[in-house]
This record gives structure tokens, C-alpha cells and sequence, in this order.
């Protein structure tokens, strides 16, 4: 990014009109990828200068016991309902839980779930590192999944949303293709980066269980009519070219017994339409990457020149 | 700009948990329990019974609920006594026309400003948890441990001396405890505690002094939770929970007895146009074949 400049220059303005048509694989109309945080916080958490971790003294017990129930309860629930509907995962993973609870990795990553780093614990903030750093978690993040699970990851979303202005950049050099962390698009779209090609995978803030539960305060049947009709919206505008619909999820709030239930509806509702490519970011990233960026960002190119 | 190297060190990074108060355990990998009567789902009905001093106070934090005005915070402080006299005895009898029996966690000022409402509970057959002295007695780490384990005495001693007996369940204000907090109540003689949400059956925890079991209250089904903080309908509220006992039962089949906490709030649910919705709910609940009634204590097994 531009340091310091007003606007930080992540992206090229492509309004929603007139690009290059995305196609999905089969005449899909929309992605869709289910994201799992599978996350570790730590109940005494080294101290960041830039944001407190627990809002209480530690042991927060509520904070703390809410999100460990997750790796107890939540991510059994959530997990069995996503297979039994043929919804893979890509986890946004805070990659000790490799080391804490490797029976969560080891079940998803059985049931072909995909890994991209979420940071190495949920209570470990990017804000106010070094280079050196910021390289160190990332050289983590990747040996950390490769050993556990043999996957390479190819995504990032920044240990609770918390970035330094070289995160893209060091991501992109490292060979990453996609950051998750960005939100202003409903495509893929390329991201300006030093060294390497990144894309914005589109997830959502909006549609994230957390906003919907304690942010928006829904019920759980009203996230789930939220859900739908996202999906329908979306999937509709597909028709005109590829879109992208993510569903991030924590199994402490969607794994709770009063919200499963109308959350499976929401699966099952998607996956009889047939109108969505189920499926994961990283083929996203491969689907629109071998496909769609040279195209997107040569017309970028175009309209800019245009406008000049 | 770099952050102190301790900051990238993670002394606890190993398998298992970053503590030593209990392990790690996946509730669907766990012997099937069998609740009494073979039920596959029992509910578990707490009841908050709180006692509000007009002079608040903030150590170690204001209790949720807690006086909210300038002084003298009338409205909060008659509020919560409305609870007390008034909701409390709606549920009271939304129980008894189902027959079922709670637990009620209450201050230990409650006993002792009250005694005839401790008589009606025990009467009716419910359970007595202990729930601090009153809602100025929050816990956290930074509180002394003679004053913590003086508001576990205390209140212990104080709902004995109104009832007979000492309760063997606790539950802390607003579920917040101190690092000593479970090895205080091991050495106070309590057999359970309800302040850890991780779970959603009971397990064990250990400390230096002993063991002791936590029953999952969850704080995501409170009333507080879904009605006050959420600012969801009653009607919403009997929904939600509705449709959590229809996944629980089901699940039950497979995996063994589960548990569903349903945390209440004498002035929240208490309140006229809020009754009739759980009324509605534990009369729907109670017909349901396969679902038993069970306090806290008989689900750890400590009554």
C-alpha cells in the first residue's frame, strides 16, 4: 500500500458495470465458500501496546470459555451439517490450534477443508510489528500448516483483522494468492502489490456470523433469512458475471444449538438451488487467476487510460 | 516501530490447553450420559436471584443490571426489586404448573432481607445455588483472596443459616472469577460451579485443593442475553429456545443425553407481557416425551 497517502492504493476503481464476465465452472452463477474460523485465544495473552485482548482481567471466563467452545462443541456441529449438505470449508485458522487441539485440524482437513493463516493465535496482533516480524508469522504460518496438514496455504485473512501497511506485500512475495481482508467488491479483484500477484478474495464482514450476532444483534432465523437472501441476490447478479458469496463462521456462535438449525436451512437452501459452485477460496483464487486477472486488470488499465 | 520479542514467544504452545484447570475434550467423542429416567434431554432451569444495593459499586466492576443514574438510582433499584417480589413468584408458578424443578442462585442478602422467600423456594422443592453475598460482590483477578473467599463463606454460611443447608452449586456474578477463584470454592466445600460456557454437558476441572465439576450455563440462552442485550421479543426468546431443544433431541439420539441451561432473570422474563412466553415454553417443553426437568445439582451429581 501507499503508505501514509490518503488513499492507500490497494486497487484499481472498477465500477460494477462493463468488466470482463467472470464464468464459473459448469455455468455457475456464484462462488460459494463457507469459512470456518478455527481459532485459538489464549487465556493470558502477552500484552499488545495497540489493542487489549480480553476486556476483563484475565481469566476472562466468559470470553475466553465462549470461544474454547468451539473446539468442545461448535466445530463438531457446524462441521457435520456443513458435510451433510457438501459444503467444504476454508478455514481461517490461528495456526497453534495445530499444536493445542490437532484433532479440529486433523477433522477438517480430512474432510478436504482448505487452510489460509488467520494469524498464530487470535490473541497475537499484527499492529506494531517489524518486518521481521510480520516475515516471522507468516514463515510460521506456513511451516505451521504444511507440517500438520500438508497444505500449502494460499491465503490470508490478518490475526483478528489487524494489518501493517507491508502485510499484502510480504503475503504476495511469499507466493500467497489471496488476502481476505479487504471489502470492496462482490469479484475477485487484483491487488496492487510490490513483487507477485495478489487478488481480493471477497468474504464478508456483513454476513459474518459475529455481525450478525453481535453486531446486528439477528436472531438465528433471521440470520438465516439474511444468509438467503444474500445468496439470492447474488446469485442472480451471476447471471451477468460471476459473483462471490462467503460465508464466515465461528463454531461459538453458529455451532450454538439455537442457531444450527435454521443455519442448515440455509445449506440445504443453497445446495438444492444449483445455481452456486460450492466450493473453496484457493479455487476461487486458481479459477479466477488462471481465468479472469490478466483480463480485469488489462480492462482497469483501459478505463483508466479513458479517464485520462 | 517493533513490538517487545516476548510478544512473538509462546511458552504455552503445545498440545492441550494454555492452562491447567482442565482438559481439552470433544463433547461428541465422550461416553453417552444417561439422565435419570433415561431422558434424552434434560433442561435445566437457573434463576437469578439478585439483590441490588442503591450504593453501586465498581470493584472490582459494576454488576450487569447493576444502578445506572446518579444517585439515588430509584428506577434500577425498584426494578430489581420488582423481580424479586413480583417476577420471581410468575415463575414460581409457571414451575409448579409443570411441576418442574429449578435452581435459583441466589445473594446471600436475599436470604437474610427475605426468609420468606427463601422458605417458598425450598418448599417448592427447588435447588438453593450460592450467588455471592449481593451484587456489589464481583469477582475478578485483582480482588484480594481473604475478601473473595470471604464472599464464598459468607454467602454460603448465609443461605445455610436461612435454609438448613449448605449449597453445594455456585454460580459468580455475571460468571466472572479470579485465577484462585476455582480453588477457593474446592476449599469452601462447593461441589460445583456454573461460570465456565465452554461445554455443554458438566466435567471436571481440577485445582491444588481438589476437583470440581462445571455445569455449562449457557450465557448465549439467557434471557439477558437474547432479551436485554439482543433486545429480542419474548416470543423470540421461546423460539430460539425451542429450536435449540429440537437440535439437542435429535442429537441426543446419536450421542447420549445432552442439556439444555435455560438461565432466567426474575425482572426480565417476570414482567407481564413477558410471562405468558415462558409459561407457553415450559408447558410446550414439559410435553415433550424424552424431556426431564433437573436442577443444576442433580446434574453434576453433587445432590
Amino acid at each position: 500500500m501507499r503508505e501514509g497517502e490518503k488513499d492507500p492504493g490497494l486497487y484499481d476503481f472498477l465500477p460494477y458495470r462493463g468488466r470482463p464476465k467472470i464464468e464459473w465452472p459448469d455455468g455457475k452463477k456464484v462462488a460459494v465458500w463457507v469459512s470456518p474460523n478455527l481459532e485459538f485465544y489464549e487465556i493470558d495473552p502477552a500484552p499488545n501496546p495497540h489493542r487489549k485482548s480480553w476486556a476483563k482481567p484475565h481469566p476472562d471466563v466468559v470470553g475466553y470459555a465462549h470461544r474454547d467452545y468451539a473446539n468442545r462443541v461448535g466445530h463438531w456441529r457446524m462441521a457435520d451439517v456443513m458435510s451433510k449438505h457438501g459444503f467444504p470449508g476454508s478455514v481461517s485458522l490461528s495456526v497453534a490450534l495445530c499444536q493445542h487441539v490437532p484433532d479440529v485440524v486433523e477433522d477438517a482437513n480430512a474432510r478436504g477443508w482448505e487452510f489460509f493463516s488467520h494469524g498464530i493465535y487470535n490473541t497475537r496482533y499484527s499492529y506494531g510489528m517489524d518486518e521481521a516480524q510480520e516475515r516471522a508469522i507468516i514463515e510460521d504460518s506456513i511451516r505451521t500448516v504444511r507440517d500438520a496438514t500438508g497444505q500449502t496455504i494460499k491465503g490470508w485473512l490478518a490475526p483478528a483483522l489487524t494489518h501493517t501497511p507491508r502485510t499484502l506485500d510480504l503475503i504476495a512475495e511469499y507466493g500467497l494468492s489471496y488476502t481476505c481482508d479487504l471489502y470492496h467488491d462482490d469479484q475477485p479483484t487484483p491487488i496492487h502489490v510490490a513483487n507477485g500477484k495478489l487478488i481480493s478474495m471477497p468474504y464478508s464482514l456483513e454476513v459474518n456470523d459475529h455481525y450478525g450476532f453481535f453486531v446486528y444483534n439477528m436472531s438465528p432465523r433471521d440470520y438465516a433469512d439474511t444468509l438467503i437472501r444474500q445468496y439470492e441476490r447474488l446469485a442472480a447478479e451471476g447471471d451477468e458475471s460471476g459473483t462471490v458469496m462467503c460465508i464466515p463462521l465461528h463454531s461459538y456462535l453458529i455451532g450454538q444449538p439455537h442457531r444450527i438449525g435454521p443455519f442448515e436451512e440455509v445449506l440445504r437452501h443453497i445446495a438444492q438451488d444449483g445455481r452456486a459452485w460450492i466450493t473453496r477460496s484457493g479455487d476461487i483464487a486458481d479459477h479466477f487467476i488462471g481465468q479472469g486477472y490478466d483480463r480485469l486488470l488489462a480492462d482497469a488499465a483501459h478505463q483508466s487510460e479513458d479517464a485520462q | 516501530m517493533s513490538l517487545d520479542p516476548a510478544y512473538l514467544a509462546y511458552p504455552h504452545r503445545a498440545e492441550g490447553m494454555d492452562h491447567d484447570l482442565y482438559h481439552w475434550s470433544n463433547l461428541f467423542d465422550r461416553p453417552p450420559i444417561v439422565w435419570p429416567g433415561e431422558a434424552k434431554l434434560a433442561v435445566s432451569v437457573v434463576i437469578s436471584l439478585e439483590w441490588f444495593p442503591i450504593t453501586a459499586s465498581d470493584k472490582p466492576f459494576r454488576a450487569p443490571g447493576h444502578m445506572q443514574t446518579a444517585y439515588p438510582d430509584y428506577r434500577h433499584y425498584t426494578s430489581r426489586e420488582y423481580g424479586t417480589r413480583i417476577g420471581f413468584y410468575r415463575m414460581l408458578d409457571a414451575l409448579a404448573a409443570v411441576g418442574a424443578k429449578a435452581s435459583v442462585a441466589v445473594n446471600g442478602a436475599i436470604a437474610e432481607r427475605y426468609p420468606a422467600l427463601l422458605r417458598d423456594i425450598v418448599a417448592a422443592g427447588h435447588e438453593i445455588v450460592a450467588h455471592a453475598t449481593d451484587m456489589n460482590a464481583t469477582i475478578a483477578t485483582g480482588i484480594a483472596e481473604e475478601e473473595e473467599r470471604a464472599i464464598i463463606r459468607s454467602s454460603l454460611d448465609m443461605l445455610e443459616k436461612a435454609t438448613g443447608r449448605r449449597p453445594a452449586g455456585w454460580l459468580s456474578i455475571a460468571r466472572s472469577q479470579s485465577w484462585n477463584t476455582p480453588r477457593l470454592l474446592v476449599e469452601e466445600g462447593v461441589c460445583y460451579m456454573l461460570d465456565w460456557v465452554n461445554d455443554e454437558l458438566p466435567y471436571r476441572m481440577t485445582t491444588v485443593a481438589g476437583g470440581i465439576v462445571n455445569v455449562p450455563l449457557n450465557h448465549e440462552l439467557s434471557d439477558r442475553q437474547i432479551i436485554t442485550t439482543q433486545q429480542h421479543s419474548a416470543d423470540s426468546y421461546r423460539v430460539q429456545i425451542e429450536d435449540a431443544a429440537d437440535w439437542l433431541m435429535t442429537e441426543a439420539v446419536g450421542y447420549g443425553g445432552r442439556m439444555l441451561p435455560l438461565h432466567l432473570t426474575p425482572y426480565i422474563m417476570g414482567l407481564p407481557y413477558r410471562i405468558g412466553a415462558l409459561e407457553t415454553l415450559l408447558q410446550g417443553l414439559a410435553g415433550r416425551e424424552g424431556l426431564s426437568f433437573l436442577t443444576t445439582g442433580d446434574i453434576a451429581g453433587c445432590i
